[in-house]
């Protein structure tokens, strides 16, 4: 049958692999045919996650990406790759006059200096396989301002920045990265919002009229992927139910 | 914490209200510069300084000072 968001026979990286939009996304491409790695801190939940992912040739990775002096590490744990999908993520929330060096670092940390590090660490040393494809989960706050997401929206903005730019350099390879802008996705990471009424005026002023699902996301990454979009890279694609349309 | 050091500690996250105004009586989402900017300026107050994790919801059925901090004790 016809399918050009095929992905059998490619094997994919996914962090953030064991909640929201990284299990989401490590189903869907295994629902595609490819063979998922999956990677978080939590054991249990990656195992579970694993599971519900089609097929037998998967495997979990328990790394905890905040630690980026053992990144490193994680090159003994690889097989060579075809895709990789950087969803893992935190967002703790700081009013300004509430930030220091401690939490500067513990979001861009995760954020990104492990998808950068990640990067580097996987094109050093030949992990990807011809036509590779890259795609980083940042999100609409890179440029949509919010009260207390200062330190959140310029970790994604710095990943965006961080992309486009990796995009030109690895593009003679024929490989490709892309980014993903989500807007408002019912994911467990939603409980940084500690003011309900915040999170409802979002949702109301979207104009599809409700938040997303995780499987909005996973099937834009299925694309970013698979050969469907081999003509696509350095793109900030924004899946937000016309929420920044405004 | 006690009433007293709560009392001002919620006080210093006001920009604009003088401290003096704030007692343990302080009827506080009556005050002009009370919004959700200040809201959550208390709720990470209360996080770093107590350990204690509240809601929009625990601000919303407090009136006083003094009902907050018993929530926040019990909590
Ligand atoms: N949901 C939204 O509305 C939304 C909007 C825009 C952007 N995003 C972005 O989408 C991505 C996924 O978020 P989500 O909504 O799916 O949230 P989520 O359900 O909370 O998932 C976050 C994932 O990141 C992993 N993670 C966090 N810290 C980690 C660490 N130090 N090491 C390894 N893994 C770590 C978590 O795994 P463990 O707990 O197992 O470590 C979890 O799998 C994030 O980058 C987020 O910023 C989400």
């Amino acid at each position: 049958m016809y399918n050009p968001y095929s992905l059998k026979g490619k094997t994919v990286l996914i962090t953030g692999a064991s909640s929201g939009i990284g299990k989401a996304t490590a189903i869907e491409c295994s629902r595609q045919g490819a063979t998922v790695l999956l990677l978080g801190r939590n054991l249990e939940r990656l195992t579970q996650a694993m599971e519900e992912c089609e097929g037998t040739s998967h495997s979990v990775i328990q790394f905890d990406l905040s630690k980026i002096d053992n990144i490193p590490d994680l090159l003994g744990m690889l097989p060579e790759l075809d895709g990789v999908v950087h969803s893992a993520g935190v967002n703790t929330k700081y009013l300004v006059k509430k930030i220091n060096q401690e939490r500067i670092d513990e979001l861009l940390h995760t954020n990104y200096y492990a998808p950068a590090l990640i990067t580097q660490l996987l094109l050093n040393n030949k992990k990807f396989k011809k036509n590779a494809s890259m795609v980083f989960i940042s999100s609409i706050s890179a440029s949509y301002a919010s009260v207390s997401n200062a330190l959140y929206a310029s970790s994604k903005a710095a990943l965006n920045a961080f992309v486009r730019c990796l995009a030109m350099e690895i593009a003679p390879r024929g490989m490709r990265a892309n980014v993903i802008q989500p807007g408002i996705i019912e994911t467990p990471i939603l409980k940084a919002y500690a003011l309900t009424e915040e999170m409802q005026d979002f949702k109301n002023s979207c104009p599809l009229g409700h938040s997303g699902e995780p499987t909005d996301i996973a099937l834009g990454c299925v694309y970013l992927l698979s050969e469907a979009s081999k003509f696509t890279t350095g793109s900030i694609m924004t899946i937000d139910g016309g929420l920044t349309l405004k | 914490m006690t009433l007293d050091e709560f009392v001002k500690a919620f006080a210093a996250e006001f920009d604009d209200t003088p401290a003096e105004q704030f007692t343990p009586a302080t009827n506080f989402r009556e005050l002009e510069e009370w919004g959700s900017l200040v809201a959550l300026a208390i709720i990470s107050m209360v996080d770093d300084e107590m350990d204690v994790q509240i809601t929009g919801a625990d601000l919303r059925n407090s009136k006083t000072i003094e009902d907050l901090y018993n929530v926040v004790c019990a909590k």
